[in-house]
């Protein structure tokens, strides 16, 4: 493959007692759905923080294009192109969906340094942002929280997309979803990879994985223990690589 | 199969061409909480003019409680931005009196009751400052020292309340310059009682503030979720010392129409605004729960206790009354956010 687009290298993080990163790598390529999977306390949030700027590593590098960055805050990583969907999705319940959309960027009408919000504008950028990724939203200008599980979803992602020129990470982006709403979630991922953009899938559902990353990379006590191409693994072979039972790589 | 149409759940109407605007318009008008203050507040009217037909609901009757109403309506304005944030201020009516005084104590040594329009503007500015600069210290309080506000403003109450009292030694100064008397205090323009005039055009300026502006809509999205604010860049900090310092500043400027009005600094006579303050804004419709709150429901809500506490006088009944009543409905009010928030939301 060509030059990776985001790469950790040998990253280390300690809480106290505890080695959540212990020379962990990764590395996500331009244009794939990778999947991120270990157990619970493998290590999976602590990388991802580090990889979207929430938290420094003690030690390690961070690598954008092949070029170390260092960032001291999620606006940082921003300004890199990298986006996160929360698993709490981050959103304001009680306003709408094209506000929170546009949360902390509004667009404003007459004399700018009034701030007068263009609510019609964010509306209509809302509409259409939504419609591009093929989301159906009977209002825009409900309530998020008056919006199912789904829904809030769709605008996270929507929300993420908007900003995200490169990469979105996405934690546990089910977890909270039925079944049907799980398919559309798993839609919106495979579409914001169609637009160019590269997903980061942070997840436990194996079938799930499977179903829509293109690669998969495992990480377990800290370390990344297996990477595959999606199409040629099974269910088996990932859980081996999350438990233990297989390492393919040595770091 | 993973199509738009396997993940929908609602039945969907385009948004680009809303069907049936009329009965939605209708629906919206119904649901919203300011329909109802709106019906209480008729209620309310009705009952006492019946019972009283020649007193009240008069044209005389009616201004004299908009003038009444003025200081608690300039406190319920700050009061909304500081509860949409899931905030509280309990010091508002301590902070009005400690403005005052800071003024009175000023007109009191440049010219005292002779003073000059140009001593009386100085006065007001010095009035606004204080207030703004409590405020803004409560808000450094709440948001960086991570004080609840109820702490936060319950010791803000208590400096504000001693600092009058130390300053007046305890005793109200009423050497308050005529001019300003008889401008703010009882004069009106075309008419209408400046005390109307500043209350009702500060509700309809800071009312389009909260609904239309950044700033109104960052005070909505901290109240309802300050994570979420704070992941898309939101300085939350700086912006909830803005607005307690906009709530301190206002109780400022109402600490100058109180003094005008009364010609007297009235140390003792607010020890419950604060009860009535947030009464009217929960009763409003804002969610101490933060996130929810409009300035129509903050103006009407301000005159059921107004109009309450003028009904008893008719009545007649015992005026403390009011209090056991206010706090009643502020009870009632809360319970019934409750409920409300339970049957909508599903976070």
């Amino acid at each position: 493959m060509s030059e990776p687009l985001l790469e950790a290298r040998d990253v280390v993080k300690r809480y106290g007692n505890v080695q959540a990163l212990d020379g962990a790598n990764f590395t996500a390529y331009a244009g794939e759905v990778v999947a991120l999977i270990g157990d619970n306390g493998a290590g999976k949030s602590t990388l991802v923080k580090t990889l979207s700027g929430v938290i420094r590593p003690d030690s390690g590098q961070v690598l954008v294009d092949g070029k170390p960055v260092s960032f001291s805050s999620p606006l940082d990583a921003r300004s890199h192109g990298i986006e996160t969907v929360y698993q709490d999705l981050a959103l304001a319940p009680d306003l709408d969906a094209a506000a929170n959309l546009h949360l902390g960027r509004e667009i404003y009408r007459w004399w700018p340094p009034l701030h007068v919000l263009n609510k019609t504008e964010m509306r209509r950028r809302a509409i259409a942002a939504f419609a591009d990724l093929g989301v159906e939203l009977p209002d825009v200008t409900a309530p998020v929280g008056t919006l199912s599980g789904g829904q809030r979803q769709s605008v996270a992602v929507a929300r993420a997309v908007s900003y995200a020129s490169r990469i979105i990470f996405m934690d546990e982006p089910t977890a909270a979803l039925g079944v049907v709403q799980r398919e559309r979630v798993l839609d919106n991922i495979k579409k914001v990879r169609d637009r160019g953009i590269t997903v980061v899938l942070i997840s436990h559902n194996m079938p799930e994985v499977l179903a829509v990353a293109d690669r998969v990379e495992v990480l377990r006590l800290g370390r990344r223990v297996a990477r595959f191409v999606a199409a040629d693994a099974t269910i088996e072979q990932l859980v081996g690589a999350m438990t233990g039972a297989l390492t393919t790589e040595e770091s | 199969m993973a199509g738009p149409a396997a993940g929908q759940e609602a039945p969907h109407t385009s948004s680009r061409a809303p069907v049936a605007r009329g009965p939605r318009l209708l629906r919206r008008t119904l649901a919203a909480g300011e329909t109802w203050v709106f019906g209480a507040l008729i209620i309310m009217m009705a009952v006492f003019t019946v019972k009283e037909p020649g007193k009240f609901l008069t044209i005389s009757d009616l201004s004299l409680n908009a003038q009444t109403a003025a200081p608690f309506l300039l406190m319920a304005i700050g009061e909304t931005f500081v509860i949409i944030t899931a905030g509280i201020d309990l010091s508002v009516g301590f902070v009005l009196v400690l403005c005052g005084v800071v003024a009175g104590e000023y007109y009191q040594s440049n010219g005292g009751a002779n003073a000059g329009v140009g001593t009386i503007w100085v006065g007001v500015l010095i009035a606004l400052a204080t207030g703004g600069a409590f405020g803004a210290l409560q808000g450094v309080a709440v948001a960086k020292l991570k004080i609840p506000p109820l702490i936060a403003t319950l010791m803000g109450l208590g400096i504000a309340e001693g600092l009058s009292e130390l300053i007046t030694g305890g005793h109200d100064l009423s050497t308050v310059p005529n001019t300003l008397i008889s401008s703010i205090g009882t004069g009106s323009f075309a008419g209408v009682q400046w005390l109307i005039i500043i209350s009702f055009l500060a509700t309809l300026l800071f009312g389009l503030i909260l609904a239309f502006t950044r700033f109104g809509e960052y005070t909505y999205a901290i109240g309802s979720n300050p994570e979420a604010a704070l992941r898309v860049g939101i300085n939350v900090d700086w912006h909830l010392i803005k607005v307690y310092a906009l709530a301190g500043l206002l109780s400022g400027l109402a600490g100058i129409l109180n003094l005008a009005y009364f010609s007297t600094t009235t140390i003792s006579g607010h020890p419950l605004d604060n009860l009535t303050v947030i009464t009217a804004v929960v009763i409003g419709g804002a969610s101490l729960f933060g996130g929810r709150g409009t300035m129509l429901g903050t103006f009407l809500g301000v005159f059921i206790p107004v109009l309450l506490a003028t009904g008893l006088i008719i009545w007649p009944a015992n005026q403390y009354l009011q209090y056991i009543l206010t706090g009643i409905v502020l009870g009632a009010a809360v319970y019934l956010d409750q409920i409300r928030r339970r049957l909508r939301e599903r976070f």
